[in-house]
């Protein structure tokens, strides 16, 4: 008999999860006048009915934020707001298993991580950003900064939660109100905070969360009202907002895609690297917009690296996602699937040398095997086209200054990795890389006080730390100081 | 003289060799380790390697007080962790001082427990500072005691101060000693060579000298057979093996003394050097209270409640 690991299940009792969910809108939960179904990606199981948003919700919302701001939040002073953002926190903190479970079965992707990563990334954010509130004037953006008034957010489905606290956070600290979208397959866990600003008693309005699709966030986009845009999503998308608001004074901060570069000098530390390469890839099922999706490997020890990694990878353990043994879940939808699937079949067509370890998949649900590619060049489009999944693109170079052009040679510039023992080299590597975020013998760490962005098509301003707190405020001449 | 082919023992060719290996990256080591940490082992893969833990365990006293009385009970316990319960398997070896092999072996034999080997601590354990004429002496004493395992402990002075050659001819001459006779596991004393990058060049000196079995610690320094020691040591005997085909046994000892730290070793185990590994012949725990706490999580299991400590017996 071998070592199998018995179904660790967490239990789905501890969250409820209504019927259907209504708009949060001015501190009330108000019904939607259509509704469609949010999945369990990992079950294809409908959870629930979410509201679909429509101008006059969108109208509803930007008014009762204004409204929040003009009466209240920008009256406040910041020490009060902070205290209401410590307390939302404290309450994330409190109610962190509810959340992961709800995550997992929303998004699909394992309980491990929405419990020992991003719930706990989410209070994080909310405690820096409370620390912040009494202390605007001390940031180093001038004197006295103000906020713009009502933000507009439109989030992603990777990290809902995360990505929300990420926009939530800093906009209330700051003393902006919010219109937030969720996005359209992920709305629960927001719908959920909606219930944690009630209870932390926030005052009305300033939080409000319409749901709905792509239509909904192009409503919020272009309302006269909004007066700052925080966009987290495709750089498709990102292009139709910046052209959008390209005439209007709307501030905006956009974190798009992303083809990170992992870079591997051949005086790495080879098995952490390994560890490093799947964190990189594998995290969150691939759909991370800094994900480490193309390995640049030195060709002395390309073979060895790869060699390991494959062995690596028949640990992952992919399957149901409320397992807490489970590495690996399931794709956030069947339109992702598809997406992911594609674009692997380009790879093949391209002859790229495809590989994954033995798993069985479920017939159920959307679900796709950890893959390399090997033997990809620069030409290929999976070596430049951002797959939003579990596929990673191997390619190889010879010296450091050919690992630098190969990194940069991408439109986007969101992350990249850097695996060396040598710390001149890591400082080298780190001047050169074109990337927002730049991670050294290690990938994908987040932590609220880092500023995180890109350059190119990877967006616009930054997001946490100091950094992300001056998108949300105007400052000098703008802020009307003299 | 050549060993696998690899090294010739001199320091040259082993300040070669090691300075080859790749370094081992801390933050990412104890990353690694403390995800793994996280696994949750249920039910009946609970039940199954509780067994296979009592299995694996060297069941030791080391301890300046020992006396024939202490030996002899030891070795009842070893043959039969649960006098009511004959289902629960022996444990893997019993682990004594030089002096009581005699006694531990003429018990396990006259108690049915013939098939438990003694493992003898050798070479100037714990510290190892004697000299190599005196380590010989230990060990051989030992051998002729009935010792089948010999548990020698490298030189840490001379492993830190570069002196490669030195600790590698030790295990060499240890090894020659040992012969057929006995199986032969090296003691690292982790907790005082700290580095990981240390950990890693001590493993492949002891396994290119001929060891059947690397070991952390003595028990006497901690921090012992933390999860990232034994993470970085089983990532050795992984690589080892593809390099040699020859499989190197991982002894983790000090430190593990709960139901859920023997677990998490499993846990290590099948998921760094494999499943290959999860036997008694190339995974041992060198321990002493854990037994009991794994035969108290075994009785949890069996009756559905937690029974008082004097259920089982204290030794």
């Amino acid at each position: 008999m071998t070592f199998e690991y018995a179904p660790a299940l967490e239990s789905r009792s501890i969250v409820e999860i209504k019927s259907k969910y209504g708009h949060f809108i001015d501190g009330k939960f108000v019904p939607g006048k259509k509704y469609f179904p949010t999945l369990n990606p990992a079950t294809e199981e409908v959870l629930s009915q979410i509201s679909l948003g429509t101008t006059s919700d969108v109208d509803k919302a930007v008014a009762a934020a204004q409204k929040a701001y003009t009466k209240t939040w920008s009256k406040m002073s910041g020490k009060e707001r902070g205290k209401y953002l410590y307390r939302i926190a404290r309450i994330l903190q409190e109610r962190a298993r509810e959340f992961a479970v709800l995550e997992t079965l929303d998004n699909g992707k394992p309980i491990r991580e929405t419990r020992d990563i991003d719930i706990p990334l989410v209070a994080a954010h909310f405690f820096y950003h409370a620390g912040w509130a009494d202390k605007l004037d001390y940031a180093g953006l001038g004197h006295s900064p103000q906020p713009y008034g009502v933000a507009g957010q439109i989030i992603p489905w990777n990290f809902p939660l995360l990505m929300l606290a990420w926009k939530v956070a800093p906009a209330l600290a700051t003393g902006n109100t919010v219109v937030l979208k969720p996005a359209e397959t992920t709305s629960l866990t927001a719908l959920l905070f909606a219930e944690v600003c009630q209870q932390a008693e926030l005052p009305n309005g300033v939080v409000n969360i319409v749901t709905g699709d792509g239509s909904t966030g192009a409503t919020i986009v272009n309302h006269p009202g909004i007066h700052k845009i925080a966009f987290t999503g495709s750089t498709e998308v990102g292009k139709k907002i910046a052209r959008a608001i390209a005439s209007t004074d709307k501030k905006a901060t956009l974190e798009l895609g992303g083809k990170g570069a992992n870079i591997v000098f051949d005086d790495a530390p080879i098995d952490e690297t390994v560890e490093g390469i799947v964190n990189g890839i594998f995290f969150n099922q691939g759909h991370v917009c800094c994900a480490g999706s193309r390995l640049i490997l030195q060709e002395s020890v390309a073979d060895e690296v790869i060699e390991k990694l494959k062995v690596r990878m028949t640990k992952i353990r992919v399957g149901d996602p409320l397992d807490k043994n489970t590495d690996l879940g399931a794709i956030n939808s069947k339109e992702q699937l598809l997406k992911i699937g594609e674009l692997s079949a380009v790879g093949d067509a391209e002859g790229a040398e495809r590989w994954s370890p033995a798993c069985s998949l479920s017939e159920k649900g959307y679900w796709f095997a950890p893959t390399i590619f090997t033997g990809v060049t620069q030409a290929h489009r999976i070596a430049q086209e951002e797959i939003f999944g579990p596929v990673l693109s191997v390619l190889t170079f010879r010296t450091p200054q050919e690992a630098i052009e190969k990194a940069n040679n991408t439109p986007f510039g969101l992350s990249a990795g850097i695996w060396s023992e040598k710390g001149s080299r890591i400082f080298w590597a780190s001047q050169q890389l074109k990337a927002g975020v730049i991670w050294a013998n290690t990938f994908n760490k987040f932590d609220p006080a880092s500023p995180f962005g890109g350059y190119k098509e990877s967006g616009w301003g930054r997001e946490g730390g100091r950094h992300g707190l001056a998108a949300y405020l105007k400052t000098g001449k703008e802020s009307g100081a003299k | 003289m050549s060993f696998y082919g690899l090294v010739d023992g001199s320091e040259k060719s082993l300040k070669t060799f090691l300075g080859q290996l790749s370094g081992v990256d801390q933050v990412g080591a104890d990353a690694r380790a403390a995800m793994l940490g996280t696994r949750s082992i249920k039910t009946t893969s609970k039940r199954w390697a509780i067994d296979m833990a009592i299995s694996m365990v060297d069941l030791t006293t080391l301890e300046g007080a020992d006396t024939p009385g202490k030996v002899r009970a030891l070795c009842s316990k070893a043959v039969r962790p649960d006098p009511t319960d004959s289902t629960v398997p022996s444990v893997g070896a019993i682990c004594v001082y030089n002096d009581m092999v005699a006694i531990a072996r003429t018990q396990l034999d006259a108690i049915g427990g013939k098939n438990i080997p003694v493992a003898a601590v050798s070479t100037a354990f714990p510290s190892g500072r004697a000299s190599m004429e005196v380590k010989i002496q230990d060990t051989q004493d030992a051998i002729n005691a009935g010792a089948a395992e010999i548990d020698m402990v490298i030189d840490r002075g001379a492993f830190l101060a570069g002196n490669y050659g030195l600790v590698f001819d030790e295990i060499v001459k240890i090894r020659e000693v040992c012969g057929d006779r006995a199986h032969l596991k090296v003691i690292f004393e982790t907790g005082e060579l700290v580095t990981y990058d240390n950990v890693r060049k001590a493993s492949y000196l002891a396994m290119l000298a001929g060891a059947d079995f690397i070991k952390t610690s003595t028990g006497k320094v901690a921090p012992a057979a933390t999860p990232p020691v034994v993470l970085v040591m089983l990532e050795a005997v992984r690589d080892f093996y593809s390099m040699t085909q020859r499989r190197i046994g991982v002894k983790p000892a000090g430190g593990i003394r709960t139901t859920k730290d023997a677990m998490k070793q499993l846990v290590l185990v099948k998921e760094t050097a494999g499943e290959e590994w999860l036997t008694p012949q190339l995974f041992r725990i060198g321990a002493s209270a854990l037994l009991n706490d794994l035969l108290m999580q075994r009785m949890k299991i069996a009756d559905g409640y937690y029974a008082s400590p004097n259920y089982v017996t204290i030794d």
